[in-house]
């Protein structure tokens, strides 16, 4: 089959509608997956996953460490025996409508304990001085992320996998307008009602 | 910019209620390094002779070493200095855990505490923001308590804290400060932060800490922890398993414990129960362990795993560290789960578990031999255990006997008279040491015993093996990969060194060697408690990651200063001569420095003399352990020179003034 470059397929996958077919083959593509594993059972809660992200992160790099700048958390309450790393994921802009608090084996975690956003609700995965949102990027360059070469309890392990994946097209919020209208009143009618409103100008 | 420490120390007048941030002078950094370094020369500066531990003049330097907060794997210790209420010289504890690189993060190297507060009090820490706050509601609280009601009340529970518990409120003379992981627990800290009117202090910080060199520091960092794992992989084969790897000795995760309970001494560091472990002891203790201990963890940025939570049956759970495990289970001839259980309240109440358990025993024996009688104890319970709950809740109390027994064996032997003073048998320079008791003289033990000024076996020991490996071929083995060494000649002693016969203890190692190598052992302390690095990674352990080779390029790239071999010893042996000067200025002579009486049984002497003899002129002092006109001036310390002559303790030509020794001091 022949590939075509992404833009040539939607103008074909239009086409396609036009006729009244939609009937597109998603093409397969190899994508590595990064997966750090967390076995929080293993985390002794040293934190030096905090520190080594925040040296590598720093400009110039590891010219500084600061944990607060951190994008890996250790939830650490040793009394309760609560070891739980997180990641920052993305930015929030707003807090979530209500909030989440687990308690899992007896043991009841803070509020969003394992949330990764950075939200307005909380200080954490944000830069301590100016309050921008922090994202794990995996330590882009290195041969894998920091936090778990500095694990050495294997709390933190990593691996990487190649998946074939299919390619979807995500179709554009006019196309599904379009196609509603389509559904509702029918193909022609759009088409007429689009001359006349070009001719209108 | 300053690299690796922040350049600001925090003053806070307790007594005034003011608090004030101070820049350091760099040049102080550069000649005493930080931590134990430059809190010794805050004490001689501002803490005069005439200062006793609990006037208002006395200081409490909570310190953090040089290079704690830096990528540097297990640098994370506070050095707590102050005078010691009990030792009446300068006592200086460490801490492992998460407070000093959280302090660093606020902006600060030290918080220094000065006056009494009139009421109790925590203070609070923010980053540019330092509260006084009230403690009211705190008193008579754990310290674990204490931690936790305090993260909550601030709704900060990324802050570190370190806390006293009763002990120190009632200033025991050997109460601890605890902070969850670890504690300051030597020299009575806790009772002048209780003097003080401290309860606590939480901190947390959001700062960056600057490293000079970055990428050179990186470097370094990184072969210290690939040489962590090299040695976790590669245990050192023929020493007892204790001794084999990296860490603080790995209490929560050996099970056999047949080395301690054998030859350390039980009750009152009296008994040796040679057959004591068999295997239903063995089975039995593994069971407790096994059912208490949730969690192997560790200390800020390390990966060694020494500590452990640990929850007895019905009573919050609580961290501990290292040989504490055993310390009452022996004092007591118990068994390990009375042990972990009292070690809970001993935590919460904040003793020293050292001391605590050995001055408890003590008590006992007085009362079986008759110096002590029933109306001492009034009350206290029949049972073995029993007793011990009540004498500790006595003791951290200071109700009736307690109030005496909380000065310390020794203090609390002149008080009971009547004999009571050969009980107190296990001490140095007044200070409860392991309950050891052995029968050929060691000369390396005997000289690290004597001259030791933390007082403590365990902080000056460690780097050369404690006992000649069998064959030549062992040591032959050994010394391959052993590039930790300062000289070659340390392989070539260890090659020599003999289980038996010319080449044996107690003459081989001889007199030079032993004082070579108990300087060694000792430096390597030294510049650890300067740096805020963990003894465990570095100068307790045979083969550390850090040694006296790669710590100058540390310090040169981590903090900015150019740091050579000779500098860092230069360094070393000028704080080091602080710390004498100012237990010396306190009255400090060579009578003082001897081990006890009975640690021995097989004595030599002539050997002994020679030894300090020999060990005192290699270290720069004269024959009553005072530092000689030539080597104070040769360490840059003409200002103790000048004390020294003003005080009378040296003559304006360098000898010893003719006024001799001082009086023993008494008691406060």
């Amino acid at each position: 089959m022949e590939i075509l470059p992404p833009k040539v397929l939607r103008r074909k996958k239009i086409r396609n509608k036009a006729e009244g077919v939609i009937n597109v083959k998603a093409e397969k593509k190899k994508k590595t997956v990064k997966v750090i594993n967390i076995n929080a059972d293993k985390c002794n809660g040293c934190r030096a996953c905090e520190m080594i992200c925040s040296a590598f992160h720093a400009a110039p790099k590891y010219s500084s460490n600061n944990p607060a700048r951190s994008r890996i958390r250790i939830i650490r309450e040793p009394l309760r025996d609560i070891y739980v790393p997180v990641y920052a994921g993305e930015h929030a802009v707003a807090e979530c409508a209500g909030r989440d608090k687990y308690t899992i084996d007896g043991k009841e975690y803070e509020e969003c304990a394992f949330c990764r956003a950075s939200c307005p609700s909380r200080s954490d995965f944000k830069e301590p001085d100016s309050g921008l949102p922090l994202k794990c990027d995996m330590c882009e360059g290195e041969e894998m992320p920091l936090c778990v070469k500095w694990c050495t309890v294997d709390a933190l392990t990593y691996e990487e996998r190649e998946e074939e994946v299919a390619e979807e097209e995500k179709p554009e919020d006019i196309e599904i307008g379009l196609e509603s209208l389509a559904n509702k009143y029918g193909l022609q009618k759009i088409m007429d009602a689009v001359a006349r409103l070009s001719q209108k100008g | 910019m300053r690299y690796a420490e922040t350049g600001f120390n925090l003053e806070i007048d307790l007594s005034r209620g003011s608090i004030e941030r101070e820049a350091t002078d760099p040049k102080d950094t550069e000649l005493y390094l930080g931590g134990l370094g430059t809190n010794a020369k805050i004490l001689w500066d501002r803490v005069p002779p005439e200062t006793k531990p609990f006037d208002p003049e006395n200081l409490l330097i909570f310190g953090s070493g040089l290079l704690c907060g830096t990528p540097a794997t297990g640098c994370n210790r506070t050095i707590v200095s102050t005078i010691s209420p009990q030792t009446l010289f300068m006592a200086f504890s460490m801490m492992g855990g998460f407070w000093a690189p959280e302090l660093k993060y606020a902006g600060y190297d030290k918080v220094i505490l000065r006056g009494k507060s009139p009421n109790l009090v925590y203070l609070w820490i923010n980053n540019d923001k330092v509260e006084i706050r009230d403690a009211s509601h705190l008193k008579g609280k754990g310290a674990g308590e204490t931690a936790e009601l305090i993260k909550k009340e601030l709704k900060e529970p990324k802050a570190q804290v370190v806390s006293i518990g009763l002990a120190g409120e009632n200033r025991v003379y050997f109460a601890s400060i605890e902070q969850g992981r670890s504690s300051a627990s030597r020299g009575g800290l806790g009772a002048v932060m209780g003097d003080k009117g401290v309860k606590a202090i939480a901190v947390r910080g959001t700062k960056d800490i600057n490293i000079a060199r970055p990428a050179e520091y990186m470097d370094l960092c990184k072969e210290v922890l690939e040489y962590i794992k090299f040695r976790n992989d590669n245990p050192i084969p023929g020493v007892m398993p204790i001794l084999a790897g990296l860490g603080s000795p790995q209490e929560m995760k050996v099970h056999d414990e047949k080395w301690h309970t054998e030859n350390f001494m039980w009750g009152n560091s009296r008994t040796r129960r040679k057959d004591f472990w068999n295997k239903e002891i063995a089975e039995e203790w593994m069971k407790t362990m096994d059912s208490m201990r949730r969690r192997l963890i560790s200390c800020y940025n390390c990966p060694m795993t020494c500590g452990a939570t640990i929850q007895p049956p019905g009573l919050p759970t609580y961290i501990m560290k290292c040989f504490t495990k055993l310390t009452y289970t022996m004092a007591a001839m118990s068994n390990l789960e009375f042990g972990l259980g009292i070690a809970q309240s001993a935590t919460e109440y904040g003793v020293d578990g050292f001391s605590a358990p050995q001055v408890m025993a003590f008590a006992l024996e007085l009362y079986d031999a008759g110096i002590l009688t029933d109306k001492d104890f009034p009350g206290m319970p029949a049972d073995n255990e029993g007793r011990f709950y009540w004498l500790l809740d006595r003791i951290v109390r200071r109700e009736g006997i307690g109030d005496v027994l909380a000065n310390g064996t020794y203090w609390a032997a002149r008080q009971i008279g009547n004999g009571a003073e050969k009980y107190a048998h296990n001490n140095i320079k007044k200070h409860e040491q392991l309950p050891l008791k052995l029968s050929m003289l060691n000369p390396i033990y005997f000289l690290m015993y004597c001259t030791g000024e933390k007082i403590n076996i365990t902080q000056i020991e460690g780097q050369f093996p404690q006992a000649p490996f069998l064959t030549r071929e062992e040591r032959e083995a050994f010394v391959k990969d052993w590039f930790q060494v300062p000289d070659d000649k340390f392989k070539q002693i260890f090659l020599d060194w003999e289980p038996r016969g010319e080449k044996s203890m107690p003459f081989y190692p001889n007199v030079q060697m032993c004082c070579d190598i108990v300087d060694w052992q000792e430096r390597m302390h030294y510049i650890d408690d300067a740096l805020g690095m963990c003894a465990g990674l570095s100068s307790f352990p045979l083969k550390p990651p850090y040694h006296i080779h790669n710590y100058p390029k540390f310090i040169s790239s981590g903090a900015g200063i150019d740091m050579d071999e000779a500098k860092l010893t230069q360094a070393a042996k000028r704080y080091r001569t602080l710390v004498r000067a100012i237990n010396i200025r306190r009255g400090m002579r060579r009578k003082d420095e001897k081990p006890p009486e009975d640690h021995w049984k097989k004595r030599f002497p002539e050997l002994e003399k020679e030894l300090m003899d020999t060990y005192y002129k290699f270290k720069g002092w004269n024959e009553q352990g005072i530092p000689t006109k030539e080597y104070l001036l040769e360490m840059g310390l003409d200002f103790v020179y000048e004390d020294f002559v003003k005080r009378g303790i040296l003559t304006d030509n360098g000898d010893p003034s003719s006024k001799g020794t001082p009086p023993e001091k008494d008691k406060e």
